[in-house]
């Protein structure tokens, strides 16, 4: 594909701005938002609650936006994908069902030090309920886990590993499918979160043997307030509901509650049906234009960027050197400069990177680093985003005084 | 907004080369000031006889607008009666809300520089950090 044949997909990006900060979230394209008004303008009533032909219709197409996104993930059957606001909320839910119907007295949850906080608060806090010790995974300086170390660290109390398939901070793909045999070996469950990989490479739920694999549908070129879990579904149905209300029970009375079976056990109230509806569209979007598109565009303009940045004296790239372990997320610090005066002069230029400690506060104080400024690329952007940022960057220690 | 006026030489000085940015023996009072959205932390140490600001200083780590203002600001109080440096610290407030007169923000010398920081939401809490942590100062134990 060509840089003018994406660009014409994404409405926002025709304008003089240099979006790279995609990791946070991603652009969409014009088909999403279309399918989004399409729900709303031909399917739209209360899913799964009317016997009428439009509730049908509505039920019709959020079961079939539940398929598209397991086949997406490659789960075994469609009642495995729980629809979720977002993997913040994925993850909560894992944390709190998992947590009490598996976790006792005297457990162990292992955590990798490089997650984001929404794979690390909810975890402390259900481990604190259930009278569990989190215990956590630390990584090298360039966000290395390896098996050994992962070994290492399980005990026969461990119930459950947590880390993300891609840290939203590295780039790096940890070894998923191999982290898995080790932990089941152990008795150990895997809990993976997705967030960063789903939009940068295939991936296949069976194969990785994963327990449970959260995402949000807006990194994805989906609309904001739709994600998703995957979970194993003799896991999922051992679990309690996260959240209680409507269409997630089979009968209740004052003395009695049955809940309903998967997966609308865990999609309590009204769900967000345009938005699953915005999802699928997003899938079928990502498919059509293929992995290994997407890929081969995300590592030429990784090289192209670290390529540069390696040169300029005075920026730090955090984590790995080679441009295939980042999968378009680059992570730096400039000498002397704060991280916020690196993004202001980026923000005054329309380029849009971040600045912070991006949600993982405790990789940062792992590393040393108080906070880091972050560039993050989709296969949307081009060259020219890139020599945008590159020149800016070139001249940030001189605008701020140094030499 | 062009960052060229904004991190200008003034700015970039302060930050570079602060005069006040040491630690202090004995003070007075001593208050740490955090700004969770940058990250800046600092500890502000005052030293005030007869109710005049006789020296000042201040600790810690954080972006270049947060170290710089602090730095401006002590400039401007040290020496001062601690009257005078609250109302210091109110024409700076209400210059960042632009409800400031040119006669008031003139009162300010190089600490006027910053009025730009108006059109910056995201580094309001920045530019006021030292100010807040003076005005808490004085608030709990002087005035």
């Amino acid at each position: 594909m060509t840089d003018i044949e994406v660009r014409k997909l994404f409405p926002l990006l025709n304008q003089d701005i240099a979006y790279l900060d995609s990791a946070a979230t991603a652009q969409k394209p014009q088909c999403v938002m279309d399918a989004v008004a399409e729900f709303y303008t031909r399917y739209n009533a209360n899913p799964m609650r009317g016997l009428y032909e439009l509730s049908l219709s509505a039920t019709d197409s959020y079961e079939q936006a539940r398929q598209k996104t397991a086949d997406f993930v490659h789960a075994k059957q469609s009642c495995e994908i729980i629809f979720t606001r977002n993997a913040t909320e994925s993850l909560n839910l894992v944390a709190s069902s998992f947590c009490e119907r598996f976790v006792s007295e005297g457990d162990e949850i292992l955590v990798a030090t490089s997650e984001h906080h929404s794979n690390f608060l909810p975890w402390k806090k259900y481990a604190k309920l259930h009278g569990a010790v989190v215990r956590y995974l630390d990584c090298t300086q360039e966000g290395l886990y390896t098996a050994e170390m992962l070994k290492n660290a399980l005990t026969p109390k461990t119930k459950i590993f947590t880390i993300a398939q891609i840290s939203n901070v590295f780039g790096r793909v940890n070894p998923i499918q191999e982290f898995a045999e080790i932990c089941h070996e152990m008795g150990t469950m895997i809990c993976v979160d997705g967030s960063q990989s789903v939009p940068h490479i295939a991936v296949n739920v069976q194969e990785l043997d994963v327990d449970f694999f959260a995402f949000s549908g807006h990194k994805l070129y989906a609309p904001m307030g739709i994600g998703a879990l995957y979970g194993k579904k003799n896991l999922l149905e051992e679990m309690p509901p996260f959240l209680q209300g409507g269409e997630m029970i089979d009968y209740v009375s004052k003395e009695k509650t049955i809940f309903a079976e998967l997966p609308q056990k865990f999609e309590a109230g009204t769900v967000s049906a345009g938005d699953a509806w915005g999802l699928k569209s997003a899938i079928e979007f990502v498919e059509s234009i293929g992995f290994d598109e997407i890929e081969r565009r995300e590592l030429h303009l990784t090289e192209y960027a670290m390529k540069q940045m390696q040169e300029i004296p005075h920026v730090n790239i955090v984590g790995d050197k080679l441009p295939e372990n980042h999968h378009g997320i680059l992570t730096f610090t400039i000498d002397e400069v704060h991280p916020h005066d690196i993004a202001e002069i980026f923000a005054s230029e329309n380029v849009c990177i971040r600045a912070g400690h991006h949600c993982a506060q405790p990789l940062h104080i792992l590393l040393g680093i108080p906070s880091t400024v972050r560039a993050s690329l989709a296969f949307y952007n081009t060259d020219e985003d890139i020599d945008r940022f590159i020149s800016v960057l070139k001249k940030i220690r001189s605008q701020m005084g140094y030499e | 907004m062009n960052n060229r006026t904004f991190y200008n030489e003034i700015l970039t000085e302060h930050n570079r080369y602060p005069a006040h940015k040491h630690s202090m023996e004995l003070p007075d009072f001593s208050l740490e000031g955090v700004n969770p959205s940058c990250g800046d932390d600092i500890v502000l140490n005052l030293k005030v006889e007869n109710g005049i600001i006789t020296d000042g200083s201040y600790e810690g780590s954080g972006c270049a607008i947060s170290q710089a203002s602090a730095d401006m600001m002590l400039d401007l109080v040290i020496g001062k009666d601690v009257k005078e440096a609250q109302e210091l610290a109110d024409i700076f407030m209400r210059m960042i809300k632009e409800t400031v007169t040119d006669e008031e923000l003139e009162r300010l010398e190089e600490a006027s520089s910053l009025q730009d920081i108006s059109h910056m939401p995201s580094r309001v809490k920045c530019a006021v950090l030292g100010w807040r942590t003076l005005n808490e100062i004085i608030d709990k134990n002087i005035s």
